[in-house]
């Protein structure tokens, strides 16, 4: 299954679940809900951390290994 | 007469809670456009109508009342005690428009711990700049609670807020519609036969934080840790579930409530000026190149430009002590006047432009929204080096003051990094060190030279202190880390706000305040010690200076006029007490380059680093030529020759050995007291004061040696 870290710039994708318990928390009451669409719009340099744009609402920065833990469905 | 009603105002990180508290309470409260600006509770004064007024408490953000930082903490320690001081009335929970859905989650769970709540949609103009529209009578009608729109920043609305705050107080309507929670009611029904009668939901707070919570004592955990246990309730999975369940009835309800206009009709999104600037910040390359440009230009600006009010100044101060000096009786008292009190404060004032522009550029990062995209682009490089991204708020507010600094740490979640950047934090190049560095670069690096024609130099080297001073900061950090060994897992969550437009009114405002602290805080303590300095240097042990004249006389019969008298007053000095002190501390100083009038500037600036030029000014006029017009300290240290080698005292060896030693040393009581109270210990003072002082010896006597 593809994760978050995978996305590509500008690529989209639609959450489907966590792998890490204590960061699903953080996640979700940031508005990372399973079935919220998700676009990767920047990669700092090295390509970590990243930021992507949680339902066309707001950008969310995390770190490569965080978005490891966010799994994805591409659309 | 009831005791006026307290009104705490609760939202988001950044959703523009302190903007708010200060259109409201016409105080000027920091704001800035990063999460995580607040960290401490502030209360002001709102006045409702004529005789009627509300404290209003300005408080930390929080994304939900599960905190994951001691600053979000703090907000759940109020929220969660009804018996606490600070307890609120109600709650004005402050929603940035823009993003409502990820805001009425806090606004949820608040109401549902009934406490009586008005909705304030914020940044409305945001809003309607990304094509919202929203229905926000009928969204009032749908969370039954009054919904006021506003725009903190301009301070429009306000007045629909005072109605909604009156209506809800008058009320004192605490909706009881709480959410049907995902937990049985046994568990809950239990907490409070324990506890006493509260709301469903305080219950389960308290179930789920007493961990966190300052109320609970030790038995008082044990009871509930063993609730959760005989009733196998998981405080992980029940938030998630709860938190997922609250975001289905907030879609439900924003979707009946607002629409997107430019997302109605148009599949492509429109692109914003936010998403203009950032494909250029947070470029992988152009990213730093353009961050180092913007650090490189301020240090110019600093060096180069404010010389011009500088030279004013401190001409000014000049005459002024001259004429002072023309027209006042030759006496101990007017030396004290002029070249002790007037010389103390006019060492103060001549730095007012440089601080002034330093606090303009750093106001300008955080008004901007640029400081968040910074902690991005940093975060890997912090890392490595035992940090995080976030710690470059602190890291880049220590070059104003480390006090602030390291409190602006308590966002930093994990505790190993908050630690080691509370820790190294004071190794940046703060205000204090400035005047240090102006006098001393101006004493050993040639002023005309430019490199290539661009830089002024001396701007060249300030810029290059400041880079070791972070350049130190990334090291200490990697040894603390490897010391510290500690596995204990961070994380980088973090908002990146849209930008903003600064608001030059604001950003005069601190300007003008931070100045003003500076000028009173630390002018309060130069002055202080130049006077106990000044008797210092005029009186000694026994009658020592009484028989100076004498003395010097007798050596040097054939000296005359000037000559003499300079002669003398050196010798009165160097028998004084201070020069006693001096003369004390002189063999430990040695190896570094220093004598012992260094040495008193050494000692005098122990417990304040700023106290380093007034002292020298006070020494050196005391000590060195009489009646020498024009004479700035620059150019009596300038003067000032070594008396082992019959050249200036003042040479590249000592200058940079004196500028290496202050950029490294813990000289700053305050930045100590500071880190005691955000450890809780005296053990990571300690051990911030001996690295540091360990680090500017050996590091100066290396320079020194190297030099000469
Ligand atoms: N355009 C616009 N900007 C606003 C408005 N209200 C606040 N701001 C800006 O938003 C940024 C954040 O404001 P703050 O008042 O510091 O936010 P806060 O909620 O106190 O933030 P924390 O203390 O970090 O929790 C600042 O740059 C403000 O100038 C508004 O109504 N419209
Ligand atoms: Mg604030």
């Amino acid at each position: 299954m593809a994760n978050l870290a995978d996305l590509k710039i500008g690529e989209k994708g639609e959450i489907v679940g966590f792998t890490d318990e204590l960061l699903s928390l953080k996640l979700l009451e940031m508005g990372c809900l399973p079935g919220t669409e998700v676009v990767l719009t920047h990669l700092a340099p090295f390509g970590d951390p990243i930021a992507i744009r949680v339902s066309g609402s707001y950008t969310l920065s995390m770190r490569r290994e965080e978005a490891e833990t966010m799994l994805i469905k591409r659309t | 007469m009831s005791k006026t009603p307290k009104i705490a105002l609760i939202g988001n990180p950044n959703a523009g809670k302190s903007s708010l508290f200060n259109s409201l309470t016409g105080l000027n409260q920091k704001t800035g456009n990063f999460p995580g600006v607040t960290m401490e509770k502030h209360t002001g004064i709102w006045e409702l109508e004529p005789k009627r007024s509300v404290e209003i408490l300005d408080l930390p953000g929080i994304y939900s009342i599960y905190p994951k930082s001691i600053d979000e903490e703090l907000v759940i320690n109020i929220l969660g005690d009804p018996k606490h001081p600070d307890f609120p009335d109600m709650a004005i929970v402050v929603a940035d428009a823009s993003n409502l859905k990820r805001n009425l989650l806090l606004f949820s769970q608040v109401r549902d711990l009934g406490i009586p709540t008005v909705l304030a949609l914020n940044m409305i103009d945001v809003a309607e700049n990304e094509g919202y529209v929203i229905n926000s009578i009928k969204l009032a009608r749908e969370l039954n609670v009054e919904v006021a729109e506003v725009n903190a920043k301009k301070g429009i609305g306000l007045n629909g807020l005072k109605l909604s705050v009156i209506k809800t107080l008058q009320n004192r309507f605490a909706s009881n519609d709480a959410l049907p929670l995902p937990v049985s009611d046994e568990v809950i029904q239990e907490v409070q036969a324990n506890f006493g009668e509260a709301e469903m939901y305080r219950s389960l707070l308290w179930l789920m934080e007493h961990d966190r919570m300052k109320m609970f004592s030790i038995q008082q955990r044990e009871t509930l840790d063993a609730i959760k246990s005989k009733h196998h309730f998981s405080s992980k999975k029940y938030q998630s579930e709860e938190t997922v369940k609250r975001y289905e009835q907030i879609t439900e309800v924003v979707d009946r409530c607002v629409i997107n206009l430019n997302r109605q009709w148009d599949a492509v999104p429109v692109k914003t000026w936010t998403d203009r600037l950032d494909k250029f910040f947070l470029h992988p390359v152009g990213g730093y190149v353009f961050f180092l440009a913007i650090l490189f230009v301020m240090f110019q600006a600093v060096f180069t430009w404010a010389t011009y009010p500088m030279d004013l100044i401190d001409g000014g101060v000049a005459t002024l002590n001259d004429w002072l000096k023309g027209v006042l009786p030759d006496s101990a008292l007017t030396a004290l006047l002029t070249d002790g009190l007037i010389a103390g404060i006019g060492g103060v004032l001549i730095f007012i432009p440089q601080i002034a522009f330093l606090f303009l550029f750093i106001s300008l990062l955080e008004e901007t929204g640029y400081m968040s995209r910074v902690m991005f682009i940093m975060d890997k490089l912090m890392r490595r080096f035992g940090l995080n991204g976030k710690s470059v708020v602190p890291l880049i507010s220590g070059v104003a003051c480390a006090v602030p600094a390291i409190m602006s740490t308590r966002s930093i979640g994990s505790w190993k990094d908050r630690l080691i950047t509370i820790l190294v934090t004071p190794l940046m190049s703060c205000s204090a060190r400035l005047p240090i560095y102006t006098v001393l670069i101006a004493l050993v690096v040639p002023e005309k030279n430019t490199l290539f024609g661009l830089f002024n130099l001396q701007g060249v080297a300030l810029f290059g202190l400041y880079l070791l001073g972070f350049f130190m900061a990334l090291v200490s950090a990697w040894v603390m880390k490897v010391i510290l060994q500690a596995k204990e897992k961070s994380y980088f969550i973090m908002e990146l706000p849209t930008y903003k437009a600064p608001r030059f009114k604001h950003v005069a405002i601190t300007i003008f305040n931070s100045v003003n602290a500076f000028v009173f805080e630390a002018g309060k303590i130069i002055v202080a010690i130049s006077i106990v300095l000044w008797v210092l240097a005029s009186y000694g042990p026994g009658d020592e200076i009484a028989q100076s004249e004498a003395k010097i006389r007798l050596a040097n019969p054939t000296l005359q006029g000037v000559e003499l008298q300079n002669k003398i007053s050196a010798d009165k000095l160097e028998h004084s007490f201070a020069g006693h002190f001096g003369h004390f501390v002189e063999p430990a100083i040695r190896p570094l380059g220093y004598d012992w009038k260094i040495g008193i500037a050494l000692i005098t600036s122990f417990a304040a680093r700023e106290v380093f030029v007034g002292t020298m000014s006070t020494i050196y006029s005391m000590g060195g030529e009489v009646d020498d017009a024009n004479a700035t300290i620059k150019n009596r240290m300038r003067a000032e020759i070594n008396p082992a080698t019959g050249k200036p005292m003042y040479d590249a060896a000592l200058g940079f050995s004196l500028l290496i030693f202050y950029a490294f040393a813990m000289q700053c009581m305050s930045t100590l007291a500071t880190t005691y109270r955000e450890t809780k210990s005296w053990k990571y003072p300690l051990i911030q004061f001996s690295y540091m002082t360990a680090l500017a010896y050996l590091s100066a006597f290396a320079v020194y040696q190297w030099l000469s």
